[in-house]
């Protein structure tokens, strides 16, 4: 069984550095549109309006890149995965950028011959109980019946965690964050565990959020990020920096609103000039036009503005900066130099 | 005339009585309730046991189906607007009904060409469902697959146009041949289906704007468009394809009988989901990534395999319900094997196996909604994923599931209807 596996996996492997080794920068340029890969749907994070264009925390990750390397963030033919269809649909380069809130592990980043390119939100698995239930913490949970999405890593988190402390549990497999809500709310299970920030917006869509609790224990670390193949480093290099640049951009504290003023001449921050390409050769290097970052800034805003208007307090979703936040606020998000 | 009794009795009454009415426990409603409800004290605990769950069911859906709001933009003005009252949110149907239908990418100045495709397609098939249609409108029957090719997908009318005359060439040439043999006359067309088309694909190529309307590429079909195009094509497909994997099991040929048997009992082996996922995900690393085939095609393909597979077995029970002597009737009377097969024994085969088939065809029609675990967005798809992911209507259930139940079991029921009417229309034996 385990040969299979290794077998299957070199196969994979090996096919997929038979189609990585194209330059995925000509690809997108030669097409004029970004395939981008988003998930069917997860509230804040990937969904199409009611115009049926698609809107989001990864969308603008998407958008952001398109506007970078074709100077249009419209250019994007947005490609919806599931959880079992996203790492096949990158592998066989029917995509070319990930950006799924797909968490970054060692054996995806190494075995699956992926390469994450950063981080762009800060997750971990928790739990939400009716408040009825009168539990207050993840260790009273011996004996509950889970609901829990398969195929993900919250999947092994949950085992993990309940084995650590020497208590049983039912699982409820589930299929998407959709089906969750009203199994839960029915009482097929106890509990609902997913990343924090799902957990939030499936409450907030409750009728009486007030009637359930988020425990406090967060069970496992879930960074969350953009990825491409192995293999293209250039095309990653550029997926990284995009992200890198909306980051810096909000430390810099260059939003959408003011992009088109500091780009127009060098300014007095030489950090600033050389992200927006009035001095420096960044954006040579990257083999993209000088002003990439202005238009990846232009195309949804800095980090901070896409955060605040797709998942950020005042959206239904409410979620709190929290770990999100710059490391100059005490979060984790810490931009590489332009340099 | 006689009096015999005229002494013994005193009066005889000679005139007959006017009719009376049934006494009123024997007539109308009140017998039939007697009959049907209250018919032994069993059967009252029943009724009435029966009734006291209808009005539980009613009085309690009653209220969320009227004070049902129509006009709000997300659920939380729908919940506001309620104030804590039961009812539903069916704000979520009018605002996305256009998603639900035609999917979130299919550009709504053109939902008239699926919609024209669809009110065509009920002309189109009237003359195969009802014998009694007038036969000329079985040409429009033949054109409407490249009719509504062009309206759902758009692009030049030239491609269907090459395909169509292809065909007819095809059919010319199987025509010529077919008097020395069947299997010649089949070669003889597809040859010349396949020249043509190859050799007129050129024309379509090099004008491309002639007759052209939008095009639209499949990755944005979806909502129930999507289904019912899957429906309707694969089950129009795979009818002709598992009639001649029927035939071929019970061919006297070793290996045209061994390729339908493997071929049969393999699809029939692996569940529906997995071909899916092979069509999906697997068939993409085979080829190189700009050769992409098109997605909705290979699950066409998928889908008229699977159910080609289980209609052969269908027609194959069929064709061993004919008596022997049909058969050999046939044979007497010097037919060879297509006549006999094509005059005789499918008419015969076919009437027998109808139920059968629309099982099938009921079932594929409903399959075809496993499309949204590939994340495709049938209508299905289009439910768990973009409307219940929204902001606004994230936590809307019941109205959504239950307008997928209620377009589903219109067209289900509709088929199955139009099977029993069939099979009456049909029934032949003596009963």
């Amino acid at each position: 069984m385990k040969k299979i596996a290794i077998l299957g996996a070199m196969t994979v492997a090996g096919l997929s550095a038979g189609v990585a080794s194209a330059a995925t920068l000509d690809d997108v340029k030669a097409r004029g549109k970004l395939n981008c890969g988003v998930t069917t749907g997860l509230v804040g994070f990937a969904a199409p309006n009611a115009n049926g264009e698609w809107e989001g925390f990864d969308v603008g990750v998407c958008r952001a890149v398109a506007a970078a390397v074709l100077g249009d963030p419209t250019a994007v033919e947005f490609v919806p995965t599931t959880g079992k269809t996203r790492f096949t649909a990158l592998a066989s380069g029917e995509i070319d950028l990930l950006a799924r809130n797909t968490t970054w592990t060692f054996s995806r980043d190494v075995d699956l011959g992926f390469e994450f390119v950063g981080i762009n939100y800060y997750d971990g698995q928790g739990f939400m109980v009716p408040k009825e239930l009168g539990v207050s913490s993840a260790k009273e949970l011996d004996g509950a019946t889970v609901c829990i999405q398969t195929g993900t890593t919250t999947e092994l988190n949950l085992a993990d965690f309940f084995r650590a402390n020497n208590i049983s549990y039912e699982p409820v497999p589930i299929e998407t964050n959709a089906e969750a809500q009203p199994l839960y709310l029915e009482g097929a299970c106890d509990v609902y565990t997913t990343d924090a920030s799902g957990l939030a917006a499936t409450r907030a869509a409750f009728e009486n959020p007030g009637d359930h609790v988020v425990l406090p224990e967060i069970i496992s670390k879930e960074p969350l990020g953009p990825l491409v193949r192995h293999g293209d480093n250039q095309w990653g290099d550029i997926a990284r920096w995009t992200l890198n640049a909306l980051i810096a951009a909000e430390e810099l504290g260059v939003t959408s609103a003011n992009v088109a003023e500091l780009a127009a001449a060098p300014g007095s921050n030489p950090e600033i000039n050389r992200l927006l390409g009035t001095e420096g050769t960044l954006g040579a290097m990257l083999g993209l036009e000088a002003d990439w970052a202005v238009k990846a800034i232009m195309a949804g805003g800095n980090y901070g503005e896409l955060f605040e208007k797709n998942i950020g307090e005042n959206t239904p979703i409410g979620l709190a900066r929290g770990l999100n936040a710059q490391w100059t606020e005490g979060g984790l998000l810490y931009s590489p130099p332009f340099r | 005339m006689s009096d015999t009794h005229a002494q013994t009795v005193a009066f005889v009454r000679d005139t007959m009585l006017p009719e009376q009415p049934p006494p009123a426990s024997e007539a109308g409603v009140i017998k039939w309730m007697r009959e049907n409800l209250f018919k032994g004290w069993f059967n009252s605990i029943l009724t009435l046991l029966s009734l006291y769950f209808i009005f539980v069911i009613v009085t309690n859906a009653y209220p969320w189906f009227a004070n049902g709001i129509w006009n709000t933009s997300s659920l939380a003005e729908c919940r506001e607007m309620l104030g804590g009252m039961t009812g539903a949110c069916f704000s979520v149907l009018t605002e996305r009904w256009n998603q639900l239908l035609f999917g979130f990418t299919y550009p709504p100045e053109a939902y008239w060409r699926p919609t024209l495709a669809f009110v065509l397609l009920i002309v189109a098939i009237a003359p195969v469902l009802y014998p009694k249609a007038p036969r000329q409108m079985l040409v429009f029957t033949g054109i409407y697959p490249f009719l509504a090719y062009w309206l759902i997908w758009g692009g030049t009318l030239l491609i269907p146009l090459m395909v169509l005359v292809g065909l007819i060439a095809g059919y010319f040439a199987f025509k010529q041949f077919e008097r020395q043999s069947f299997a010649m006359g089949m070669v003889a067309g597809l040859v010349a289906a396949i020249v043509v088309i190859w050799a007129g694909g050129i024309i379509p190529a090099s004008m491309p704007d002639v007759l052209a309307i939008q095009a639209i590429p499949s990755r944005d079909l979806g909502g129930f468009m999507l289904n019912m195009i899957l429906g309707t094509v694969c089950v129009s497909l795979s009818l002709p394809l598992g009639i001649m994997l029927a035939l071929g099991r019970q061919s006297s040929m070793p290996v045209i009988k061994w390729i339908c048997v493997v071929f049969i009992e393999f699809i029939r082996g692996v569940p529906l989901i997995t071909l899916l996922f092979v069509a999906n995900v697997v068939l993409a690393y085979f080829f190189p990534p700009d050769a992409n085939i098109d997605l909705v095609l290979r699950v066409i393909i998928m889908i008229t395999m699977f159910s080609a597979a289980y209609i052969a077995e269908v027609i194959r029970g069929g064709l061993a319900a004919l008596p022997r002597g049909q058969y050999e009737a046939a044979d007497s009377l010097g037919l060879d094997y297509a006549q006999s097969m094509r005059l005789i024994i499918l008419p015969q085969a076919l009437k027998i196996s109808i139920p059968g088939i629309v099982n099938v065809a009921v079932g594929l029609f409903k399959d075809t909604t496993l499309v949204s675990v590939i994340s495709m967005f049938d209508l299905v798809g289009m439910i768990r994923g973009p409307i219940l992911a929204s902001t606004e209507w994230n936590g809307v259930y019941w109205e959504l599931w239950g307008f997928a139940v209620f377009v589903f079991f219109i067209v289900c029921f509709s088929i199955s209807k139009y099977s029993q009417w069939l099979e009456r229309q049909l029934a032949t034996d003596h009963r």
